[in-house]
């Protein structure tokens, strides 16, 4: 740190000396940068959580900080009609969401990856074209499907039924995932008389454990973010709402109380962050497979 | 190499094929086309209901007149001149969902990219900034929207309370037509989580090498920015705006919400509720489809507006897969 202060000319080095303050400030150039970025970042995060433990008049001042620590917010929330159903059903629909998805996507992923058929280059055509198809597109004849014909609304199965079939965006993220691993193990195990059921299961998946974790978490993120899916198919139903559906209209009952409202944001945003911090790297890792590599 | 070339290679090595050797091979044959079948038919059963069906679907509801109640009638054209004649919300819905094509996709692939960069800069504390920067991508759509109604409240804000406080006139964001898509705009970048992890996994792998040469030849920042990262990760860029167009195609949750919470209308179903506002200003496709269907019961218009949006979308993604095979790869 002395190149700050000493004198340039009296040192031995004067270039060393002058790259060595060019990094310093560089460095500290870079890291305020760093700092403003994380704080429009963060203080999103910071304002919500701390409007979530104010009383009930101070959220409606202009001020930063509570005056006093209302922890009974939370405690609120979940004595709101309705606020511990909809975490039931969310967990519900992205639990089982997930699990479904996953379960029949490998399969096909397996078949695009390793297989070599004819169609399969459309197939992977048809998987992209599904993968990027607004929901709101197919939204008429499904919904009357559902609705008229399965007499399903009012409830969540709508939406996870159809997670039993595949799930586009899972196939292609899988599929670029296994084309990583090389081809010779699946050769070597049917050379061993392999089935190729059995090559699957004993061989392939455990190489593509990290793969699976992003697509559950990719998964569960989407089910539990889903806002249209329950709009068009439990909205009938308050008993059928997610948290992602209920959250607004707790702000349209609580439509004053935004110290309740942060709270139960806080409590919805909550599970995310929790499952990202615990899976951070297959989370990432699933992000860069569907942009990067390919 | 896949799998099945090789015990067909080795079934066709005999070159005088007896016939119970052309017999195996084409048993083989069949169970390989059968095990295909297999493994592809949750996708297989999948594609066929949830996409061909409902398209074909949305197809013949688009000429047919149909309430949900009343059998539908055929009507011909009449949906399609509504729409795109007589329908006064139809055309503000497309301005706003090129817009935000447009301004949104712009700041998003821009601050991803000059977050991206910043992160491959940053020595000390890379990991805590990478995961801070990350996280608001992480934020249910609903839930960010929520917040940020809050954040930038003309009332009680914290936004305009800090702006008012340095002598910076504050807008009314949500609650003015002018300021409402920047508002979601601003929402958008706080985002990027996703963007910058793409880009940064590109930025490293910019050979060093062309920095260096670079430098050497006395290049300047900008022109090593723009002569050897720029040609260098221009496949993400595109990857980027490409996807964020197809992204702002379906972009239904934050203004819904955000018109929901910052007009003050209850919740709930059954609201008397008009998606857009302020003043249609953040009205977009999919919500018309959704208030042309599920509010006025008009499954005709709806599927109408359905089949532009399709247009839109499947332009978008093939001019995605044409100018980048490498999204598909061989598989070889």
């Amino acid at each position: 740190m002395t190149t700050a202060t000493a004198p340039v000319r009296t040192v031995a080095s004067p270039a060393l000396k002058q790259a060595r303050r060019k990094a310093l400030l560089h460095w500290i150039a870079v890291h305020a940068l760093g700092i403003a970025a994380a704080l429009f970042f963060v203080l999103p995060f910071v304002f919500v959580l701390l409007t979530s433990l104010m009383s009930d008049q101070q959220a409606l001042t202009r001020d930063l900080t509570p005056n006093s620590w209302h922890w009974d917010n939370y405690v609120r929330v979940f004595r709101t009609e309705g606020f511990l159903t909809w975490w039931k059903n969310s967990l519900l629909y992205a639990g089982l969401g997930t699990a479904l998805v996953v379960v029949s996507s490998i399969p096909v992923a397996y078949a695009l990856a390793k297989f070599r058929f004819r169609g399969r280059q459309l197939s992977l055509l048809l998987v992209i074209s599904m993968m990027m198809l607004p929901p709101q597109v197919v939204i008429i004849p499904m919904y009357l499907f559902w609705a008229k014909q399965m007499d399903l609304s009012g409830t969540l199965w709508p939406l996870i039924i159809p997670m039993a079939f595949g799930d586009a965006f899972a196939i292609f993220l899988l599929r670029q995932f296994l084309l990583t691993i090389p081809n010779e193990y699946v050769e070597a195990a049917r050379i061993d008389g392999c089935g190729e059921l059995r090559t699957l299961i004993r061989v392939v998946l455990p190489m593509a454990k990290p793969g699976i974790a992003a697509v559950a978490l990719f998964q569960f993120f989407y089910c539990w973010n889903d806002y249209f899916g329950p709009q068009i198919y439990a909205s009938e139903n308050a008993a059928a709402w997610t948290l992602s559906y209920g959250l607004e209209s707790f702000k349209g009952a609580h439509h004053t109380d935004w110290n309740l409202t942060m709270a139960a944001t806080v409590l919805v945003m909550a599970p995310v962050i929790l499952v990202f911090f615990f899976a951070q790297k297959a989370f990432v890792e699933g992000v860069t497979l569907t942009g990067v590599k390919g | 190499m896949s799998t099945d070339t090789l015990p067909a290679k080795a079934a066709a090595a005999p070159a005088a094929a007896s016939p119970e050797a052309r017999n195996t091979l084409r048993s083989k044959r069949r169970r390989n086309a059968l095990r295909t079948a297999l493994f592809m038919s949750p996708w297989l059963i999948g594609f066929g209901f949830f996409f061909a069906y409902p398209l074909v679907s949305t197809l013949y509801f688009s000429f047919m007149r149909y309430d949900g109640l009343n059998p539908p009638t055929w009507r011909g054209l009449e949906n399609w001149t509504y729409v795109f004649s007589d329908l006064p919300k139809f055309w503000p819905a497309m301005q706003n969902t090129l817009w935000l094509a447009v301004v949104m996709v712009t700041c998003r692939v821009v601050f991803g990219l000059g977050v991206g960069m910043l992160i491959t800069k940053i020595k000390t504390g890379a990991g805590i900034f990478r995961t801070l920067f990350y996280l608001p991508y992480l934020a249910p759509p609903v839930a960010a929207t929520l917040a940020f109604v809050f954040l930038l409240n003309p009332g009680t804000g914290p936004v305009n309370s800090f702006l008012e406080a340095v002598g910076i006139p504050a807008p009314s964001w949500f609650n003015d037509a002018d300021w409402a898509k920047p508002a979601l705009t601003v929402l958008a970048v706080w985002g990027i989580g996703d963007l910058m992890v793409i880009f940064m996994a590109a930025l490293l792998d910019v050979p060093k090498e062309q920095y260096e040469a670079a430098e050497l030849d006395g290049a300047s920042p900008w022109q090593r920015f723009r002569y050897v990262t720029l040609p260098n990760i221009s496949p993400i860029v595109l990857f980027a705006v490409v996807t964020g167009i197809i992204g702002a195609m379906q972009y239904y949750t934050q203004p819904i919400v955000a018109s929901k919470v910052a007009s003050g209308v209850m919740g709930g179903s059954g609201a008397p509720f008009q998606p857009g506002y302020p003043d249609d200003s953040t009205l977009t496709l999919p919500q018309l489809i959704y208030s042309l269907g599920f509010s006025q019961f008009n499954y005709g218009a709806a599927c109408v507006v359905a089949l532009v949006l399709f247009a839109l979308s499947m332009a978008f993604t093939a001019l995605l897969m044409r100018r980048r095979g490498g999204l598909i790869g061989s598989g070889d």
